[in-house]
């Protein structure tokens, strides 16, 4: 563990850029000035950051008092177990730190090479899809391309001819011609665009693959939010509370964890939910260690199966397996959505929150996007496919990105997705987006 | 063991005075709010809450296009999940909605279409006038005029080594005293002779004391709208504020006519209507008056400014020609400005159409973005220039 005391406005640069040694883009300018804003007139406080590498990096404020110290370092102390054993974070590289100072170095190398403007533009095309990765711990290794039976993106229009002289088996080349591109649905967007567009050039290719690398590293910490947050509360609740500490201290922390662990009307604090979800687990489970009756195997404690809990789980499957009715009841959590400009509670069955909650964390919260087709209308074409369930897409958010989509893939991009029941597919083609019903 | 232990963890605090990336960004970010600014110029000098500002001096102008676009759910029309103290209903309000800018002006241009995001940013009134008046220039000046009344001012341009004794320069004294010195071996002070010695010296400048008059002439008849009305408003409003940033004193008069023309208050000027018909040559006759009685062309630089809806009585054409001519030899410019929704053909403007004369401008404001292009067309720059 390596801890680091700086000031205020590195700490949120930090917390702005996710990561110390970051590139540079204005978005994360944009991001730093409203967190330092909410800093400065008092609204908000980041306490810590915490980094999963080896060693595990914690930047602490150097404003923190000796008892916020404790409870900080105790607190990181979790998030750093926490990275260590849960699957999840198995795959994710441990060396980021230094590879994102290389990533930032390369990507001011192009600025100076190519122009801060183009690059800025293309980063600003990356970012707008960067989420939409797969992040799959086991995912098939792909055979290489190079047999020629793969079906391979036409480059113009004549390909067909082109390949007329080249090989004498036609009807075979035709009848591949024909395959699905790709076989099955590529939830990997950024890697099927990095694989197949013809615009990209090398340095765009290397900006857009450090950038799915980056992704690929934040990605379980996207998905383990409510765990993560929950495991480092339960944690710091636990390390403190056996400390000696003087009543003034004691009132300290109580202030702090309370101000921390403070649930919200209009939406899910994860460290509470957390909390709240390990802390019932150890309960019910040491509850039934001490019903068992000595036949059989040896039950699992308490403890023993938070551990267990914080090893294998991510948050879908943390809430589906463990968020029980009765804690739902217990915790007054409740669906609520707009009715009449009004945000209203809409439901109270346990079933419905608790799916409700799981939809929300399905794909980190984002909608689930894959790609259908590489070659649409045999043309080359990008056709994108939204996974519907039940939410609707920004639909003018969604027409900005199209946009930066085809200046990834340089022709026309499709996206299908569902509007009020209906199938929807918005096209642009470089000039203007275009909807029809499907 | 020990030694074991202290290994796991390290604790240090470095110097991070030189980390400025997040100001970097976050200057990039600022950058990027102006291009967007100087990108939206012409929808914004129109917007009413500046014009009606005044006297204030920042001003808050909602920004569309800066957001980081993503693929995201629509939030107003998904399902979230919150929690109560513990006696929550089906029904019961967690929040407000928000509320739909009622408050923006009429609304109706505000771009607060549902699902538009605005960015909304406080700009000062300076950094817009900045950003715009980089566009503008005055139509070429004859230097005359600028000139004919000058001030006698002193400035201390020059530095001699011969001078009053009073306006000695110590600094650069000591500095030549020094170097003289080097030059024999030592670096010192002392001695200083009398060749190291530098004054100050001023020069006389003349500055051409500026005025500038803005005749800000008004079709009140009935056939002007609120929406007529607006446009003058906004064009005066930049206009005054423009040659303000060129002139030492810009003053305004407000000649409203229909088939007779009178100098009114601003407050007359731009809230009280007037039916009739329309004679506009009324308008500049009552300009060259003013200009006689209080603004001679030798010291005042003259802004004459027509707006109108175009229907004028076909038989005063004739007459307003002849006025437009006269005024136009004591003018700087002279500028016709017709708010015409529908570019029908005015009888006004056909007369017009025929002038050539380098100090003769019109156009025609269609909508209300077009203040912006009328004003540009009035003080274009022109990059040929005379110099």
């Amino acid at each position: 563990m390596r801890y680091e005391v700086c000031p205020a406005d590195i700490l949120y640069t930090f917390g702005a850029y996710g990561m110390p040694t970051r590139y540079t883009h204005w978005s994360f300018g944009k991001q730093f000035h409203k967190m330092k804003l909410q800093y400065d007139i008092g609204l908000s406080k980041i306490y810590e950051l915490v980094i999963n590498s080896n060693p595990c990096y914690a930047f602490l404020l150097n404003t923190n008092s000796l008892i916020q110290n404790k409870l900080i370092i105790a607190h990181v102390l979790a998030h750093c177990d926490f990275f260590k054993n849960n699957i999840y974070f198995s795959k994710t590289r441990k060396d980021m730190v230094e590879s994102m100072a290389a990533t930032a170095e390369r990507i001011a190398e192009y600025e100076i090479r190519y122009g801060k403007q183009r690059v800025e533009t293309f980063l600003d095309a990356v970012l707008a899809i960067q989420e939409h990765i797969d992040p799959s711990i086991v995912r098939d290794i792909k055979p290489s391309s190079s047999s020629f039976d793969e079906p391979i993106a036409r480059r113009t229009a004549y390909d067909d001819l082109w390949n007329l002289d080249q090989h004498p088996v036609l009807g075979q080349q035709a009848i591949e011609m024909n395959k699905k591109f790709p076989e099955q649905p590529e939830k990997d967007v950024l890697l099927f665009i990095l694989e197949n567009s013809r615009i990209l050039t090398d340095w765009q290719a290397d900006i857009l693959t450090m950038l799915r690398e980056e992704m690929l590293y934040f990605w379980p910490q996207l998905e383990t939010k409510i765990m993560n947050e929950g495991w480092a509360s339960y944690w710091h609740q636990q390390i403190l509370r056996e400390m000696d500490l003087t009543p003034s201290e004691t009132i300290e922390f109580a202030k702090l964890n309370a101000n921390v662990l403070q649930p919200s009307k209009t939406s899910i604090n994860p460290y509470y939910l957390g909390v709240k979800i390990f802390e019932d687990i150890e309960k019910r489970y040491d509850l039934l260690a001490q019903g068992a009756d000595g036949k059989g195997e040896r039950p699992m404690t308490g403890r023993e199966k938070i551990f267990e809990a914080r090893e294998i789980e991510n948050d879908t499957s943390f809430i589906r397996n463990y968020l029980t009715d009765d804690l739902i009841k217990q915790e007054d959590m409740y669906v609520f959505q707009k009715q009449e400009n009004m945000y209203k509670v809409s439901d109270l069955q346990a079933e419905n929150v608790r799916n409700q909650l799981i939809g929300m964390r399905v794909n980190g919260g984002f909608p689930y996007i894959v790609v259908e087709d590489g070659d649409y209308m045999k043309n080359g074409e990008l056709y994108l496919v939204h996974r519907y369930e039940e939410t609707e897409l920004d639909l003018p958010y969604l027409e900005h990105v199209l946009p930066h989509i085809h200046r990834l893939w340089g022709r026309i991009v499709h996206m299908e997705t569902v509007l009020e029941n209906k199938s929807l597919i918005f096209s642009y083609d470089g000039h203007k987006v275009f909807r029809r019903s499907k | 063991m020990e030694e074991n232990q202290k290994s796991r963890f390290v604790v240090t605090e470095e110097n991070w005075s030189l980390h400025r990336k997040g100001h970097q960004d976050q200057q990039r970010h600022l950058d990027k709010i102006k291009e967007v600014l100087q990108s939206n110029l012409p929808d914004l000098i129109s917007e009413e809450n500046i014009i009606l500002s005044n006297g204030k001096d920042v001003v808050k102008i909602p920004i569309r296009s800066l957001d980081e676009f993503k693929i995201r759910y629509n939030h107003e029309k998904s399902k979230h999940v919150g929690q109560g103290k513990g006696d929550s209903k089906v029904g019961d309000v967690v929040a407000q909605g928000e509320q739909k800018q009622a408050q923006q002006g009429n609304g109706k241009e505000a771009g607060d279409q549902p699902g538009q995001d605005i960015y909304e940013t406080e700009v000062s009134m300076e950094e817009l006038e900045e950003l715009f008046f980089k566009e503008l220039e005055l139509p070429d000046l004859e230097q005359k005029e600028q000139s004919v009344t000058t001030i006698e001012d002193i400035d201390f341009t020059d530095i001699r080594k011969k001078g009053l004794i009073g306006n000695i320069d110590k600094k650069r004294t000591l500095l030549s005293a020094i170097k003289r010195n080097a030059m024999k071996g030592k670096a010192e002070i002392a001695p200083i002779i009398e060749d190291d010695l530098r004054f100050k010296t001023w020069n006389p400048v003349e500055k051409p004391q500026s005025k500038a008059v803005v005749l800000a002439m008004m079709d009140t008849s009935g056939s002007m709208g609120k929406f007529e009305k607006y446009m003058a408003r906004s064009f005066f409003f930049w206009m005054t504020k423009f040659l303000r940033t060129k002139y030492e004193t810009v003053e305004i008069e407000f000649i409203a006519h229909h088939t007779e023309a009178k100098v009114v208050t601003e407050e007359n000027f731009f809230n009280k209507g007037e039916s009739g018909g329309t004679k506009c040559s009324s308008a500049y006759e009552k300009a060259l008056q003013v200009i006689k009685e209080s603004y001679p062309p030798a010291s005042y630089n003259i802004y004459p400014v027509h707006f109108s809806d175009g229907e004028n009585m076909t038989s005063d054409n004739r007459k307003c020609l002849e006025y437009v001519d006269e005024l136009l030899s004591i003018s700087n410019m002279f500028g016709y400005a017709e708010v015409n929704e529908h570019r029908r053909m005015s009888t006004l403007m056909s007369a017009y159409k025929s002038i050539e004369h380098p100090k003769f401008n019109y156009y025609i404001l269609q909508k209300n973005r077009d203040v912006y292009f009328a004003l540009k067309k009035f003080f274009e720059k022109r990059t040929e220039g005379l110099r």
